[in-house]
């Protein structure tokens, strides 16, 4: 009787599992569709796009976050909508419209909280990652800017206006908000390091970065590259660099000068200028391979055609290529051997192998930005 | 040597302004330009980001002439660049028509 019973119950299990088809999303990612409010579902083994999800509002400047399983996208568009993506089923599961303009979010460590910074009104506002409920409103009177998760369900994030950094701190539930002024002019973006130690504010207003020790009980900030473009004629900036989390080449840190055509590297440990490398246009993107021996970097309008390509132990420029009009990101495989760009006025994405540089692939996108894939879920500060 | 890096810059802008400006630029070209690329600050819906709203209701205060200049020479001390290396006077005035209007002729 037992051996009938246990027959049975294989049967219906296997059935089960064969009736509802898997879906793994370990090498999956969404493109976003800027001007259309859609997102693209790839497939990064399969060089594919699998579906379309549409409807999420103003994408223009939308990034996302991953929910720990990797199953859900947090969208932040510029709308100051915040959309969940369920990429297993390819449908939004939910939706709310949470201030008049936003400018990117963060998932907390535990993946139970998502914030959104906003431009209008100024401030941070923190979400139940399961429901969309708000559970915290900090305003900060401010554009705030340079949003990121650091350990211990902290957030932090930077004051345009007021030059200040705030670290948000809601490991006990409402926000314990600690305030750190006179981090500079007018920052612009700011990044964590994936260890969430070091977070580093790149300042608009005048030459340099202002770094932050998260491992001191209270952060002072550190002038990194005081007057780096000190003598120097300054080119007008078209578009403001970003700062990722994806700084870290080998021993150093690799970051996008303001209003002067190169990225400057400094010491991972001092801080200190370690080089400079002349590039083809204002840095937007500088962004070292997962393995820092390379760094990638795109530019600022009307350069925005090119990519060059950086060798991380001579600092020299390796490679430059034009993948076509309005280059917009770049996003590497998680070990790095290959990397998609976003062409955005040629409606394309393409896919480079990074060791030999050739053109692996290409898919039809509409008006492609930003590349997400799904191991950003893993990685503190993306 | 200062001094001929910058006469060096000059020149290559002064080069760079005469191919890029040379022509007037289409509409259709123009638009685009306003809501990619001005839009990276102002939002591609342009009503506003890190650089404010400039829709026509927000620039009423302006008449074309100032606007086509805040577009040519930026405002300093601000986010705002200089557009004039990349566009000709006619263009610049196009664009504030289109920014105070909304529509482009």
């Amino acid at each position: 009787m037992k051996w009938v019973l246990a027959v049975l119950l294989t049967a219906c299990l296997s059935a089960n599992v064969s009736a509802q088809s898997v879906v793994s999303t370990g090498d999956l990612g969404l493109v976003v569709e800027r001007a259309n409010g859609s997102l693209l579902l790839v497939d990064q083994s399969e060089h594919t796009a699998i579906a379309r999800i549409e409807g999420l509002g103003d994408l223009s400047h939308a990034s996302l976050v991953y929910s720990p399983d990797q199953r859900f996208a947090y969208v932040f568009g510029r709308d100051g909508g915040l959309t969940k993506v369920d990429i297993v089923e390819k449908r939004i599961a939910g939706r709310v419209v949470q201030s008049g303009n936003a400018i990117g979010g963060a998932i907390s460590d535990d993946g139970t909280l998502v914030a959104v910074s906003n431009y209008e009104p100024g401030g941070v506002r923190i979400f139940d990652a399961g429901t969309l409920e708000m559970v915290a409103d900090i305003p900060t009177g401010s554009k705030t800017i340079g949003l990121v998760d650091a350990p211990g369900r902290r957030f932090v994030f930077t004051l345009w206006d007021a030059g200040e950094t705030w670290i948000a701190d809601l490991s006990e539930g409402a926000p314990n908000i600690t305030r750190i002024a006179d981090i500079g002019r007018n920052p612009y973006d700011a990044l964590i390091t994936g260890d969430g130690r070091l977070y580093i504010a790149g300042l608009f207003g005048e030459d340099g970065l202002t770094a932050l020790d998260l491992w001191e009980e209270t952060p002072k900030p550190i002038r990194v590259l005081p007057e780096y473009g000190r003598g120097e004629a300054e080119m007008p900036v078209y578009k403001m660099p970003h700062l990722e989390g994806w700084a870290k080449a080998g021993n150093e840190f690799v970051l996008p000068a303001v209003g002067h055509y190169e990225v400057l590297w400094i010491d991972g440990k001092t801080l200190e200028e370690t080089g400079r490398t002349g590039t083809y246009g204002q840095p937007v993107f500088a962004m070292a391979r997962p393995d820092g021996r390379q760094v990638w970097v795109n530019f600022a309008h009307p350069l925005n055609d090119t990519i060059q390509v950086i060798d991380t132990l001579t600092k020299t420029v390796v490679h430059e290529f034009k993948p076509g009009p309005a280059v917009l990101h770049m996003e590497f495989t998680p070990r790095g051997h290959q990397v998609w760009v976003s062409v955005r006025d040629a409606g394309k994405v393409a896919i480079y192998d990074t060791r030999t540089f050739e053109k692996l692939g290409e898919i039809e996108a509409d008006h492609p930005s930003g590349i997400f894939f799904t191991a950003r879920a893993h990685r503190t500060g993306l | 040597m200062l001094k001929t890096v910058l006469i060096v810059l000059f020149c290559l802008s002064a080069i760079t302004s005469l191919a890029l400006a040379a022509e007037d630029s289409s509409p259709d070209a123009l638009i685009s330009l306003v809501h990619q690329d001005c839009g990276s600050c102002h939002g591609m819906t342009l009503k506003g980001g890190l650089g404010p709203d400039i829709r026509p209701g927000a620039l009423a205060h302006y008449d074309i002439e100032t606007l086509s200049t805040v577009v040519l020479d930026g405002i300093p001390e601000t986010a705002m660049p200089p557009w004039r290396p990349l566009l000709s006077e006619a263009d610049a005035k196009r664009i504030a028509e289109y920014l105070l209007r909304g529509d482009m002729k």
